[in-house]
């Protein structure tokens, strides 16, 4: 385990984010543009869509109804633990609470390819279809903890609707699912001609990860600051709770037939915390619901744990879970 | 050249809120308005609503009852929860009945 973790910290990934966070911390005034930050995230997410959809292509129906069945369970368990984990141990308001579970909920597309980096890296290769998974956990999560939130307050004309649209046509799936659609449709064949721009294994597409992770560094770090004001209850819930999340995904994965690498990243996936979907989402139905407690759990707390330790826990799990 | 005077509402508000706010403020019977992306500082402080973006202000030139519902209808929304401010001015416009 040990040598695990040292690998993983001394990753392109781990010191890029660490490079940010430091560029925070000596109060550097450099980021990266936002033009730039977007143009790399959909670059990235695209990417994920249309090598996802080639090897949908390959995969077939039949293998994936299992894996694709645990996924969405998955979707509707962890913001249900996570809302009664912080309502009832955390005592934070119903607003408070489903808010921060909807990140939870939901899925963070930058952890799921540091694990997915990470376990090829260890030479435990995942199915090629993962991406399909990710954008089945993308919007459950939100939908059901944005629910409880809306149901339990009084909701004084709120257009839920709009969010839901929002959510689902978001930048996230819109560029997974029509890369997805894309890969399937276009073979093997006229993947090889832009592979290697796209391909995960390519020098472009890690080069422009770490970027990318270095600017999600500096995101982090500017919150920093904001770990005072939420209290030990949410930083102790923000390493344990993906811990929790994180084995209860690798365990239904390798239930659902998936390899040590899939089941890996079937678990990193479930103990991350959206941060591109769900703050837009949740500020506009649950507006009582402090955006310090959900921003800085996911941003600050969780995403780092899970770049730095979670991913090699998970893939520790994983590794145990299949003997 | 005739000037009509009329009520110049600005709203100073959260990124996520542009399209709601732009649709009530239809519905509550302006006839355009301008958007901005803006910054500032208030009582919530530099970083009002945390969420990634710049702030909005939004502007519409309305007849005085038309001021007072879209303001009496930010109020009560938008104050308790967002980031939000809105204060109305007096302006002076020429081709005055494109506004009401």
């Amino acid at each position: 385990m040990g040598e695990i973790l040292r690998q993983n910290l001394l990753s392109p990934v781990a010191l890029a984010f660490a490079l940010g966070v430091v560029t925070k911390l000596i109060r550097s005034e450099f980021s990266l543009p936002k033009d730039i930050y977007t143009a790399l995230s959909v670059y990235l997410l695209f990417a994920l869509g249309l090598k996802g959809g080639v090897e949908l292509a390959h995969a077939g129906a039949a293998a994936i109804a299992w894996p694709a069945a645990a996924t969405l369970l998955l979707g509707c368990i962890t913001p249900l633990t996570a809302y009664a984990t912080l309502r009832r141990l955390g005592k934070f308001s119903i607003a408070d609470s489903a808010g921060i579970a909807a990140h939870y909920g939901s899925v963070s597309a930058v952890t799921y390819i540091a694990a997915q980096t990470f376990v090829k890296g260890m030479g435990a290769e995942p199915e090629g279809y993962m991406p399909t998974l990710l954008t089945l956990l993308e919007s459950p999560g939100i939908h059901i903890a944005l629910a409880i939130g809306a149901m339990k307050t009084a909701a004084p004309d709120r257009d839920t609707r709009s969010v839901l649209h929002e959510v689902l046509t978001g930048r996230t799936m819109v560029l997974l699912v029509g890369g997805l659609v894309i890969g399937l449709l276009m073979g093997e064949k006229n993947w090889q001609s832009i592979a290697p721009f796209y391909d995960s294994k390519g020098a472009v597409f890690k080069g422009a990860l770490t970027l990318f992770i270095l600017e999600m560094g500096i995101v982090a770090g500017s919150r920093l600051g904001d770990l005072k004001k939420v209290g030990p209850f949410l930083l102790g819930f923000g390493i344990f709770m993906p811990i929790v999340h994180g084995a209860l995904g690798a365990w239904l994965g390798t239930l659902a037939g998936l390899s040590v690498g899939g089941a890996t990243m079937l678990g990193a996936m479930a103990a991350s915390a959206s941060y591109i979907a769900a703050p837009p989402a949740v500020r506009i139905t649950l507006p009582e619901a402090n955006p310090t407690y959900y921003l800085t759990a996911s941003l600050a707390i969780t995403f780092p744990f899970n770049i730095l330790f979670g991913i090699p826990i998970y893939f520790q799990v994983a590794r145990w879970l299949h003997g | 050249m005739e000037m009509v005077p009329l009520k110049l509402v600005t709203i100073v508000a959260e990124p996520v809120l542009e399209e709601q706010l732009t649709t009530e403020l239809k519905r509550l019977g302006a006839r355009g308005y301008t958007v901005t992306e803006t910054r500032g500082e208030g009582s919530r402080g530099i970083r009002a609503s945390e969420l990634p973006g710049e702030s909005i202000r939004i502007e519409t030139v309305v007849s005085a009852e038309v001021a007072d519902r879209l303001l009496a209808h930010v109020a009560k929304q938008y104050f308790p929860n967002y980031a939000v401010i809105a204060y109305v001015s007096t302006v002076e416009v020429v081709r005055g009945e494109k506004y009401v």
